[in-house]
């Protein structure tokens, strides 16, 4: 009897796979996606589908060029989350073409032309979604106020292929901001924040999702639902959430204490937006976020920072994205200056001293 | 007693169900027994017996030689059948020296040395000697000559010894058994240690998963004021020697130095016992406890082998194959050896034999890595194994070095939680090896050097030498041309 010995120790391993680390990501998903469908309707629904398919019809494509194996690879699910969120990030009723351009930038640009999964430096569905919001920006600002399927308010079936497929939709009279970008347009016009929030829903509705917004961010209590799933099955730690939440907090807090007019509240910041969405899913991707935990915590403040200063000062009224794309930047920094202490070393590398008196 | 935490760590699934409960049974003697000169760290044994010879039970087949070596005893009475080259307990499956023992059944004993009436009264020298004279080796794997170690305390102030009972390796029950069926044995083979290493205090330290073991140790112990008795978290590697010193002391061994140097000398507890028989009863090391276990073995055992019995009849023994293997290995899941196959013999450090399925390695095809950290957060070591296996990958060695690889106790914890399941300890090992051989080729250039440069500085040495002898002839001729000129000059 012959036996390999092809490899060294160990021989067994935890049940953990790639496939079962994206399975979970992808359920944790599901309540918030499932919700937001409902909400914005049958558009929303087509729009969702398209651009899950396309992401996994582009990584097929990419995969079979580059004589890869599609199957396994497809399924590995990494092209199905980086779909999901990519479509989770856009405007509910956009048309099918922004789906299928986002799963171009995502897949082909972002992930396949550095080598596939693990390969690339930037989260691909933000990279998909911040080239659409700069190509496209009229369509990728076209939120619209929640129409509940089956609502009398709703657009039919056949009414929405026309909306998804042949732009019959008219924007102009029933689109509708979204809590950022509202406050940003009234501050353009000379209109405090203390008196713009106040017309918003209140921040219960906020948090349900009951307002305009992308698909899957608006509501940020079933996202931190997910993403307190996340953190009890141990796919993410609570250092990059944490991190993200916190700075984003402790920021809107401090600049809304010192001049309430210019700057919205801490409580605001992080119930609006993309700020769960980013800080649980977008955040934590693990491919481009660092790998020390004390690495992610700088990580996270980073993005909660950058989150923070794009949404008070830049032209955008929500900067997750950008924020997320400028840390990924620095993840590779990061990680070569931020590395655990080896054991029995200083942090510098050097052997730990002998205590005195041993020698 | 106050515990400390060590960093990372994995919690695989033990296992150790299958045999913790199978109390030790002796194997009947094997028809023949394969005895390797190497069965411990160091140099190979010298062999002083010739084939045809009879010798007793506990007789020295082949003797230590130089200062890290052990002796090897005959397990049981017979004639050496034959001195030939037998595949060794190790992946590579190469060949090596092997004292083929026959046995006669009789199992007589030989003339053993006598026991230390009062170890306690002899002096750490003749302990050492003894254990030396024992063959004995650390049973935990390690098999690196135990009086060695004992040897520490000439030249450490120690304070500690550190009985290991920690035992986390999965499926292996064989130092559990040991502690729950010869307490008494494990805690006085403790007592003499302690008494040779000059160490004041002795702490017993057993994961929390051995109740028994904890309970029958402490209860050997309770007479010993001395003596504490440490229930340590269920963590694997717990039982890896710096890790469990930090766990129990709170110190943390400085990278390149000893535990002995923070005060603290780690033995197994299967250790203690054999150094128990060797002083009281003057017994060698000849056989040992191993566990056969996995879900290929039909019935799995803990069994006291003789050294030198082929794997293949402790399988026949365990009821034989159940399935066909995966895998089989030499110690624990998670650092043991794999084996070509079941031909090779049981040595001094084989603390588990596994057979296991398909189902138990969960093996699957390497995808790439995703970058979760998850090696990075469990990594005992503090290092980052991501980094470093990207970096051994392309055969950066300097790199590798740098990120800390030397500093890798080669646990597994990495390989056993990668999602994308990257044979990460792989990697390390097959690092580590490069860099052991371009250590000795660059020592070799150095030697090479050396005696190229010291060669040159000969002959030039040897040519000025020539050069001035013949400068002196020279000289001396002209002198003597000189005299004979001038005598003929003036007569």
């Amino acid at each position: 009897m012959k036996i390999l010995v092809d490899k060294s120790a160990p021989f067994t391993h935890a049940p953990t796979s790639v496939q079962k680390t994206m399975a979970t990501v992808l359920l944790a998903l599901v309540p918030a996606t499932l919700f937001n469908a409902t909400l914005f309707g049958w558009p929303a629904v087509f729009m969702f589908l398209i651009t899950l398919g396309s992401c996994l019809g582009a990584e097929a494509i990419c995969l079979s060029w580059s004589n890869k194996p599609v199957l396994p690879t497809l399924f590995d699910g990494s092209a199905a989350l980086t779909g999901w969120l990519l479509a989770m990030s856009l405007p509910p009723w956009a048309p099918w073409w922004i789906g299928v351009l986002g799963a171009v930038f995502a897949i082909f640009l972002a992930k396949q032309v550095f080598g596939g999964l693990g390969q690339n430096p930037f989260n691909p569905a933000m990279v998909g979604r911040v080239a659409l919001l700069i190509s496209f920006p009229v369509q990728m600002t076209a939120f619209i106020a929640p129409r509940p399927l089956f609502s009398s308010t709703a657009p039919g079936f056949i009414e929405s292929l026309g909306i998804t497929f042949a732009g019959r939709v008219d924007f102009d009279s029933i689109s509708a901001a979204s809590a950022l970008g509202y406050v940003k347009t009234e501050l353009s016009r000379g209109i405090p924040v203390s008196q713009s929030v106040p017309h918003l829903p209140d921040l219960m509705d906020i948090a349900l999702g009951m307002h305009p917004g992308s698909f899957g961010e608006t509501s940020a209590l079933l996202i931190l639902a997910g993403g307190l799933f996340l953190l009890a099955r141990r796919v993410i730690s609570w250092h990059i959430p944490t991190a993200v939440i916190g700075t984003l907090f402790v920021m809107g807090a401090l600049f809304n204490a010192i001049n309430p007019d210019r700057f919205t509240g801490g409580v605001f910041q992080v119930i609006s937006g993309a700020t769960f969405l980013g800080a649980f899913f977008i955040a934590t991707d693990y491919v481009t976020s660092p790998v020390s935990k004390r690495g992610q915590l700088v990580y996270g403040c980073g993005i909660g920072l950058m989150t923070w200063i794009i949404r008070s000062f830049a032209g955008y009224p929500e900067g997750m994205a950008f924020a997320v794309l400028l840390m990924n930047a620095l993840t590779p920094l990061i990680d070569h200056h931020i590395r655990p202490r080896p054991f029995g070393r200083t942090r510098k590398g050097e052997p730990l001293p002998l205590a005195r008196g041993e020698k | 007693m106050k515990l400390f935490p060590i960093r990372g760590g994995i919690h695989p699934d033990y296992r150790k169900e299958l045999t913790s409960e199978k109390p030790i049974v002796a194997l009947p003697l094997p028809r023949l027994l394969y005895l390797p000169v190497q069965q411990h760290m160091g140099a190979p044994a010298n062999i002083t017996v010739q084939p045809g010879d009879q010798v007793k039970k506990g007789q020295v087949l082949a003797k230590g030689q130089g200062a890290v070596s052990a002796p090897i005893h005959a397990p049981t009475s017979g004639r050496i059948a034959e001195i030939a080259n037998i595949t060794a307990p190790h992946p590579s499956g190469l060949p090596q020296n092997t004292i083929i023992l026959e046995p006669d059944g009789k199992d007589e004993w030989g003339d053993l040395p006598e026991p230390l009436a009062d170890p306690f009264a002899a002096t750490p020298q003749q302990i050492k000697d003894r254990v030396a004279g024992a063959g004995i080796v650390g049973m935990g794997g390690a098999a690196f000559p135990s009086a060695v170690k004992l040897g520490l305390g000439g030249s450490h102030k120690l304070e500690i010894l550190l009985l290991n009972g920690a035992e986390c390796e999965p499926y292996l029950t064989c130092d559990d058994r040991v502690m729950r069926e010869y307490a008494d044995q494990v805690v006085d083979g403790a007592r003499i240690m302690a008494h040779a290493l000059g160490t004041p205090r002795i702490v017993i330290a057993i994961e929390r998963n051995k109740p028994q073991s904890l309970e029958l140790i402490k209860k050997a112990a309770a007479a010993f004021a001395n003596i504490d008795v440490a229930d340590v978290p269920v963590q694997y590697p717990m039982g890896a020697e710096r890790h469990l010193t930090q766990a129990v002391t709170g110190r943390e061994t400085p990278a390149r130095k000893l535990t002995a140097d923070i005060g603290v000398v780690v033995h197994n507890v299967a250790t203690a016992r054999a150094v128990h028989q060797a002083v009281r009863f003057g017994r060698p090391l000849i056989s040992r406890i191993v566990t056969v276990s996995g879900n290929a073995v039909r019935e799995p055992k803990n069994i006291e082998v003789p050294l030198g019995t082929k794997v293949a009849e402790l399988i026949d023994f365990c009821g034989g194959l159940a399935e066909t293997p995966r895998r089989i290995i030499s110690g624990g899941p998670m650092m043991g050896q794999p084996l070509p196959d079941l031909d090779v013999p049981v040595v001094k450090g084989t603390s588990g034999i596994l057979a296991l399925t398909a189902g138990e390695v969960n093996e699957r095809p390497v995808q790439p890595c995703i970058r979760c950290g998850s090696c990075v957060s469990i990594c005992p070591c503090g290092l980052v194994p991501v980094e470093m296996a990207a970096v051994i990958r392309h055969e950066n060695m300097d790199a590798a070095v740098a990120w800390g690889v030397m500093d890798c106790v080669s646990c597994g914890s990495c390989s056993y939680i990668c999602p994308s399941h990257i044979p990460l300890a792989q990697y390390f090992n097959y690092a580590k090896g490069r860099l052991n051989e371009q250590d000795r080729e660059r020592r070799k250039r150095d030697l090479v050097k050396r005696l190229v440069e010291e060669r040159a500085a000969r002959l030039e040495k040897a040519a000025k030498a020539k050069r001035e002898a013949a400068a002196a002839r020279a000289a001396a001729q002209a002198a003597q041309a000189a005299t004979a000129e001038a005598n003929r000059v003036n007569p």
